[in-house]
Formats: C-alpha cells, structure tokens, sequence
C-alpha cells in the first residue's frame, strides 16, 4: 500500500508494530532456548490439532527494537524494547483462525490455539471457497541467521550517541539550524512451526541510521530540508563503518553498501543552504537520470505493490487497493510492463537486503524469481494460499508478520530493478541528456490504489542542459503513468552502480502491519517524463 | 478480559509507587481488549482478537530518566520493573528539556465508555459482515470490509499525588463494494464509540451504490473545479492542520504557521471567517479522555475562531520557555458546518465535482502544507444541480490552507473517519471553489 509517514520521532516510533516493553539493553543479547521453544510450539500444534484444525503453525517471536533520538546536541530519548509471545495459526472447517498470547505457559498456548480454531469454525459461514494450501514439505529442525558482521545491539549506547551528537555538531557548524538525527537497530528472533514438520530459528537484523536538517532564511522565512541519503538495510553495525571503496563520487558523495554519516550530514547542511538559494523549476517535459537512493522508491510503488498477487485478487481492495496487472495481463505472456531493458527481479534472498530470510513466516524456503524480464510481466509474488491461482506448484515464500500477535499474510519481495549490461557510468548517462534534472534521494511520494499514477519528489535536484550538470533546481516533482514511465527507460548504468534503497515501514493490510523491504537498482535515464513546480505562496 | 475498575486501578498504582525511591516516579497503565473481522472477494479473509495490560513506569533523579514496562501484576514483578526504572534512570544522560511530573490535577467525567461495546462478541463481527455480504449478493458487487473494535482503560498515578483514570470503547468500520467487473467501486466509512449506532447494512449500501454509479466513468481535463468533498474525503486533508499546530516547529520557523523573524500566525486569519475549528472532550458525538497523555486536563480549545488561529500545542517545556499555558495536543477535532447536506450541496452548484474519498494523501511542501493525492471510490460531475455522470480520478495537488481561503459554504457535520491516520472528526462536506486537480489516474 503505502510507506507510513516519518516527519516525527512519535509517528516512527508508533509505526513500529508491537512496541513491546522496555528493556534494560544488556537484555537484548540474551536469547531464549530452541529447545524450549519447540516444547511451547508442540504444545500449540497438538492444541490446535486435537480441536479439528487440519493445518496449523505458530510463530514465538522475539521482536527486539533499539532508537537512539537526538536533535541539536541534545539526547532526546534512548529506547530499548522487547515484545515477545507466540501466535497460532490454523485452518479448520475450510477458513483460517488466528489467535496470540503473550503469557507463554502451556494453558495460556493451548488457550490461543482452540481460539483460533473456534474463530476459524465461526468464520467458515462466510467463506466462498475452502482455503487451498500449496504443498510444503517440512525441514526439520533447521536455522537461519543474517550474515551480520558486528551487532549493533553490541555496541555500547555511548559509541551511537557521541556519532549521533557528532553528526549533528557537523551539521550545525555547516550553517544548519536544526538537525533531528535518529539511530533504529531492530532484531527479530523468530521461531517457526508447522503440522508440515518445519521447526525453523532464524536471526534476523536491520539498521537505519538517518537525519532530517532544515535551513531558514530569516529574510523571507523560506526554510528548505535535506534528509539523510543512508539507506535502511539488513545489516549490523558494520554499516555505519565506511570505507572509501563504498563511495561514490560526484556532484554529492553517494554510498554502496556502507555509510558515512557525518560526511553526509556536512554536505546536507551545505546543500539544504543551497537549495534556499536554487533556482525554481520551469514545468514541462525532462530526461530525467534518477539515482537509486531516489529510484528505490519508484519502484516500489509502480513495481512492487501491483505485482504483489494479493492486490492483483483483492484482498486489498478496501483499504491499499488493487492492482492494473490482472491476470489477463499475465496470461497473455506479451504484457509490455517497460522497455527491453527492464528486467526486474525478486529476491528473499540477497545479503544486505532488509527482506532476506531463509525461511518466510509460513516455512517456505526463499529464493528469487523474474517478475519482469525484457520489459514484458512474468510473475506475481505469491503465497501459499494463492499458488494454485498461478499454477504455482509452490509457494514464493512472500509470507510475512511484523509481530507475533500478527497473522502473516502476502508480503513485498524486495524487488530490484537489474543494472545495465553494457559498461556504463553516472556520468555516460549525463553526457547524453539535452534537457533533464538529475534527482538524488527520495521525497513526497503518492500513488493511486491501482498503481497507474504516480507523483514523487527527491532531496538533491540538478538541472542538465546539453550533458552538462549547470545548477540545483528547487520545487521539482514529476508525475507519470507506470506503463508510460518504465516504457520511458532509456538507459540504466552498470552493475559497479548497483546500490540498495529501502524501507522500514511499507505499510499494509487491516489492521495495518508494516514490513521492510529493499530495492536496487543502478542509476537510471528515463525520457520526456513530465515535471511539475510544487512552490506555492499561503501569504 | 475485564478491565480494572477505578478503585481496583488505584489500589495497584499506589502499591506500584510505594516501591519507588527515586526523586520522581510515573506510571501508568493500559488495558486493551481489541476484536477485528477482515473480509474481500466477498468472504472473510482474516479476523482475531487480543487482549493485553501494560504498566510503563517513569522514574526521575533530577533530570536522568528512566522508563521500564511489564505485563506481569504480582508484587515481585511490580517492584522490579520500578528498580529497572530507576537503574535506566542512573545510566541515562541528563535531558535538558524534562520538565517535573504534574500534581493533582482535575479532570471532568468522561463520556467515552459504552458497554455495549464493551460486550461485543466474534460472532457479532460476523453477522455484520453477513449483513454486507447479503448486500453485495443483491448488487452483485464485491465486498471488501474491515470492522475493529476496541475498549481500553488508561490510568495514571504520579509520586507527586496526579492520579487519573479512563475507559474507553470505540468501532471503526470501513466498506469497498466493487462492480464485479471492476469498473465501478464505492466506499463507506463509520466510526462510533457505541457499537448499537453502526449499521453495516446502510453503510454496504451506500457503497454499493456508489460502486455502481460509478462504472464507466468518462475522462474530463484536469484542471481547477469547484468541488463538494464529502466528510471522508475532508478529513484526510484537514487533519494535516490539525497535526501541524505544533508551536514549537511554528517557533522555530518550520511551519506553514511560520513567518518571518521567529514570529507565527497565531493571532493572524489563515482562512476564510466562516471556518470554526475546536475540540471538546464532552461533546456527545466525539468523546474523547478528559486528560491527555501526560496527564494534563483536556479542555474545550478553539484553534481557528472565525478564521483566525486562536492557538497552538505546547509540550509543557515549550510553553514554560514561553511563559504561556502548555495547551496539550486535541484527541478530537471538531469543525463547525451549516444545515445542508451533501445533496443540498449538489442542489446549489452550477458546475462541480463530488468527491466520495481521498487517498495516499503525501505532503510536497511542509512551508505551504501543499499535499498530494488522488480521488477515489465515488467521484462524479455535477451540472445543474444534479450528478450527471461518474468520472476517472484525478491527483491533485493542493493545500488545504488554500482550500480553506477558497470556501464556498459548509454542509451538516457528521462523525468520519479518516482513512489515513484511522482518527475520528466530527466535519462537514465542503464546497470549495478552485481546487486544483493536475492529471487522471486510469485507476478505479
């Protein structure tokens, strides 16, 4: 559906599902017994089993967040939370039942599974059609852990707060006037069971450091932001460790992989001084070469949400929407989604992606997956309730649940759009523009429930006339059809440029839940797409 | 799971607080009881239920603080989740910016509890789905509906005497009814604090209606229209006024409510004079807690009097900074109206378009609040006095400070939801003239 908003502290704390407790932060590297947590998942499964259902799983999970809010040179607020419990799932009588507990003796378990039997029981009236599961063979006893380097919950408070005050002390001193810096580490410790025989440990890690700074001219009272050009990423805190091999240079350091927090913050106090100076944008029709740490976003809106196959059904069509890629569209195999050198791909599996797992949350092994090859549409992303609609012999994988007293349901992949395969650079794209604006960073985004119109605007914006960059421009977003706009793809730089946005919060589903989902890409032409100026005068 | 009832609450906080040996300690407890039924493709898709307390404790040595939390009620685990408060406590940096725990305050009785709310079973949640469902068979629509109830009680007691306690109930449910060849689709949205008020069947109806009305909608130009937004699609752009009225980021020149020299429009006309905002935690349409987070008494506020800011939020460190009283954020807005209804709005306009529902509503330009989004579920072109046909959405691009100095007249208030924050407001329909939409969206 839509990325929940994040202008303040209170919105991105309250987007975090399951808040959980407090915790002192030593608390955080404790973890609780596989063993143990096998005993509590049987004790589900034979509940749940012995009260009718013909399939159940269940999740204990323990969802560890860590912020570290500061603005100016001052420390905010540092909290440590922890919400751990467990939530049965099951089908009986045909439809699903789900119940959670956070109160983790056996009858409090058993409770939660015959609950989640009896809501499925009561619910079957209403159902059209049973709920058809696409097989799943059960791994055994099996694990799974995010390649991290160093966790970030290691890390002593004092180390983040003294590079969280740095950052900002380098902003103030670059002429900002306020800056409001954030540290999120989050780790799900997730256990998974199924009557198919799965009892799947996994680790999990995500880190996203970031800043918003905001410069006034006191003349006009005209104030322009810069936000952080850092990416949310499923990493430890070895992210925020840069070495020079990660940037890129050019009319703003740009980072692969790694990020550099208080060179970035330096250049944002400079550059938000300079877009109060910039000059406005003329409307009308620009190439425009869009870098990924803006492109990330794009593509999760016009790609990402109309191939997720739950809104292609309309499970979604009350509140996030459906989706222009109906089957049809599919089946006819000729689908043309973009230009032949969009090939777009979905992967649960890629290192440093805020979606990798080795496991989803209803035991499905993961992998990647065409979704667009050569420009034309090939593939949803499913679960498995929905892969015998496609043929499917087997689920995705795309089965996800940001909190144990959460059901899981069909979730985004990350979704990445392919570099180039001919050698290409930033600059080779440039050279060729007559008229453009090169957009770094990502903005305001907006999408229709169907994915077809959409408007977003960026951090850095720069005007090209005649392959050359000329000056900033300020007041720019553009607005396009999805169709129009990847038919529109011209020219995309090679894989040396191939870099990861991403999200915390893609938010969907009633009650909303949020995931975190990652898209690459490399920098990217696209041509003749329409600009609008966005500066407007309230008196 | 039955909730704590006043005297119960106030015995468990006053033994919480005996434990605490720091300069200042707070606590507080939530009780949530929360049920909710998710049907599409005319089936239930999802549905559940969980109840949960908690109990936050905040201890303070001078201005180091620490907040630790439990879910377990024994009296082990009460005095250690206020130990653990206060060992954060002693390892946390001095915030220069806390400001002292309130003392006792006074608040009026609430009017936010409705037991029949209270009572609401599963098999309750069903029946009003089987409502809309048998709706849809009627219409031959697909029904897409999200129903969630929730009863909650807040308490709060402080080492400084504040003690303040709150029940809650409230219903929010929503209705898509789309034509089965997607052509056409129409919403509903309810919300209520008394279960007994929402009637899913109307609701299914309207949508239904809406739904099919709308089916091949015809392309017009984008551009500026007069048009009547219905509450649910108000709501959605009004709210950014009501979350922006911050007078910190005012202050600090952040803010459509800045102007120059660190100086704000309060006190100045932002908007046409017909427009009236204001809260009040007693009306009987929208109650909300007599007290807000921080345990500071919510009162009746005008924000907008005759168009004019009349004020603005304070945290309470802010406003002592300010020398002025720390107004708390409001729970519920209110915004004043006329006699008409959204036919009667039709009636009178020449040319115009109604708009049934907002949506992905994103700010583009904090200083001038100008926001983005597209129309959705119900959109139609009104000639004469009379919709004439259903059209394709458009994006628009538009403030709603802008909107406001555009007002032609306000319709009857009524109770809405907005989709977006999922927050309730008592608002009107309004007409506006010169709304500004900027392309069409192929989307229904």
């Amino acid at each position: 559906m839509y990325l929940t908003g994040m202008g303040t502290t209170a919105a991105m704390l309250s987007a975090i599902p399951g808040m959980g407790r407090a915790i002192a932060p030593e608390r955080a590297l404790e973890t609780v017994d596989v063993a143990l947590k096998k005993q509590l998942a049987d004790v589900a499964l034979n509940a749940a089993r012995s009260k009718g259902a013909t399939y159940t799983d269940v999740r204990i999970g323990r969802y560890l967040n860590q912020f570290i809010i500061t603005r100016e040179d001052k420390v905010q607020n540092i909290v440590n939370t922890e919400s751990y419990g467990l939530g049965v799932r099951v089908v009986a009588q045909g439809g699903w039942g789900f119940a959670a507990t956070d109160k983790l003796d056996k009858d409090s378990i058993a409770k939660a599974a015959e609950l989640a039997v009896a809501i499925a029981k009561e619910n079957s009236r209403l159902l059209s059609e049973p709920v058809q599961l696409a097989p799943q063979k059960g791994y055994g006893e099996v694990s799974w852990k995010a390649p991290i380097e160093k966790n970030a919950f290691e890390v002593p408070i004092k180390e983040k707060v003294d590079l969280l005050l740095g950052v900002n002390d380098a902003a103030m001193k670059g002429g900002a006037n306020y800056i409001n810096s954030f540290l999120f580490m989050v780790n799900e410790q997730k256990y998974f069971a199924s009557t198919d025989g799965s009892y799947i440990d996994q680790d999990i890690h995500r880190i996203w450091p970031t800043f918003f700074i905001t410069k006034i001219d006191a003349t006009s009272g005209k104030f322009e932001t810069r936000n952080a050009l850092s990416a949310p990423m499923g990493m430890g805190y070895e992210y925020l460790y840069a070495r020079p091999q990660d940037k890129i240079q050019g009319v703003t350091t740009l980072y692969k992989g790694r990020y550099d927090m208080l060179e970035d913050a330096k250049a944002g106090a400079q550059q938000a001084g300079e877009k109060l100076k910039a000059k406005s944008v003329e409307p009308g029709k620009y190439d425009l070469i869009l870098d990924p740490s803006h492109l990330w976003l794009t593509i999760h809106e016009s790609t990402g949400h109309p191939t997720e196959l739950d809104r292609v059904l309309g499970y979604e069509a009350n509140f996030a929407g459906t989706s222009f890629l109906t089957l049809d569209k599919w089946q006819s195999k000729k689908f043309n989604y973009g230009s032949k050198l969009v090939n777009v791909v979905a992967d649960k599996t890629q290192v440093g992606s805020l979606g990798a797992v080795g496991y989803d949350d209803e035991g499905v092994k993961c992998g990647q997956w065409d979704v667009i090859k050569d420009g034309t549409l090939v593939n949803y992303q499913a679960i498995r309730d929905q892969a015998h609609i496609l043929g499917l012999p087997a689920s995705q994988g795309c089965c996800y649940a940001d909190n144990w007293s959460s059901v899981q349901f069909q979730r985004m992949a990350n979704i990445s759009l392919q570099a180039g395969k001919e050698k290409k650079s930033i600059d080779d794209l440039i050279k060729g523009v007559e008229k453009g604006i090169y957009i770094i960073g990502d903005g305001s985004f907006s999408i229709d429930q169907q994915r077809y119109n959409f408007q977003f605007g960026g951090q850095l914006y720069y005007e090209i006339k005649n392959g050359k960059i000329v000056g900033a421009l300020k007041d720019v977003a553009y607005q396009s059809n999805t169709q129009e706009f990847w038919n529109s793809c011209t020219a995309i730089a090679d894989q040396s440029d191939y870099r990861l946005g991403g999200s915390f919060f893609d938010g969907k589903g009633q009650p909303m839940q949020v995931s975190a989902v990652s898209h690459g890409s490399a920098t990217t032409r696209f041509n003749g797409v329409n600009v609008i100026n966005t500066s407007r005068n309230i008196g | 799971m039955a909730l704590l009832t006043k005297d119960e609450a106030q015995a468990l906080l006053k033994k919480v607080l005996s434990y605490s040996k720091a300069d200042e300690c707070e606590v507080n407890l939530t009780g949530t009881n929360t049920g909710n039924i998710r049907y599409a493709r005319n089936s239930v898709s999802t549905s559940g239920g969980i109840s949960t307390y908690t109990l936050v404790v905040q201890s303070a040595y001078g201005k180091k603080l620490g907040t630790a939390t439990i879910n377990e009620f024994d009296d082990a685990s009460l005095e250690k989740v206020v130990r653990r408060s206060e060992e954060l406590a002693q390892l946390a940096p001095e915030n220069p910016e806390y400001v002292s725990v309130l003392g006792p305050q006074k608040y009026a009785e609430p009017i936010t509890y409705v037991p029949a709310t209270a009572a609401i079973t599963p098999k309750m949640r069903a029946d009003a789905v089987a409502q809309s469902l048998q709706v849809a068979k009627e219409t031959k629509t697909v029904a897409a509906g999200f129903m969630e109830d929730t009863t909650t009680v807040n308490v709060m007691m402080n080492s400084k005497g504040l003690f303040a306690y709150n029940t809650s109930t409230g219903v929010n449910f929503s209705i898509t009814m789309r034509t089965e060849d997607g052509k056409g689709s129409g919403y509903a949205t309810r919300g209520y604090n008394d279960i007994t008020k929402l009637d899913a069947k109307k609701a299914s109806q309207i949508a239904a209606d809406k739904g099919v009305k709308s089916a091949t909608a015809r392309a017009i130009e984008p551009g500026k229209y007069t048009v009547i937004l219905e509450p649910a699609a108000a709501a959605v752009l009004m709210e950014n006024i009501f979350f922006g009225l911050d007078a910190r980021q005012a202050d600090e020149g952040r803010s459509f409510l800045s102007t120059t020299g660190g100086k704000t429009r309060l006190g100045e006309k932002l908007v046409d004079e017909r427009v009236n905002i204001y809260s009040d935690p007693l009306n009987p349409d929208l109650p909300t807690s007599t007290w807000a987070a921080d345990g500071r008494p919510q009162e009746k506020v005008s924000w907008i009097e005759k168009g004019v800011v009349k004020n603005l939020t304070f945290s309470r460190y802010w406003a002592e900074k300010k020398g002025v009283k720390a107004v708390p954020p409001p729970a519920g807005v209110i915004m004043e109206g006329g006699t008409k209804s959204v036919e009667e709005l039709i009636k009178g306009t020449k040319k115009g378009i109604l708009v049934t529902r907002l949506w992905y509503i994103r700010p583009v330009d904090p200083q001038t609040l100008l926001l983005t989004g597209l129309t959705r579920d119900g959109t139609f072109y009104i000639e004469n006095g009379e919709i004439k046909y259903p059209i394709k959405n458009f994006r628009f691009n538009e403030s709603p400070v802008i909107m406001l100095n555009n007002l032609e007249e306000l319709g009857k208030v009524e109770r809405t939801v907005s989709v977006e924050s999922n927050t309730n407001y008592l608002l009107p329909p309004m007409k506006i003239r010169d709304f500004t939409f900027s392309s069409l969206s192929d989307a229904v």
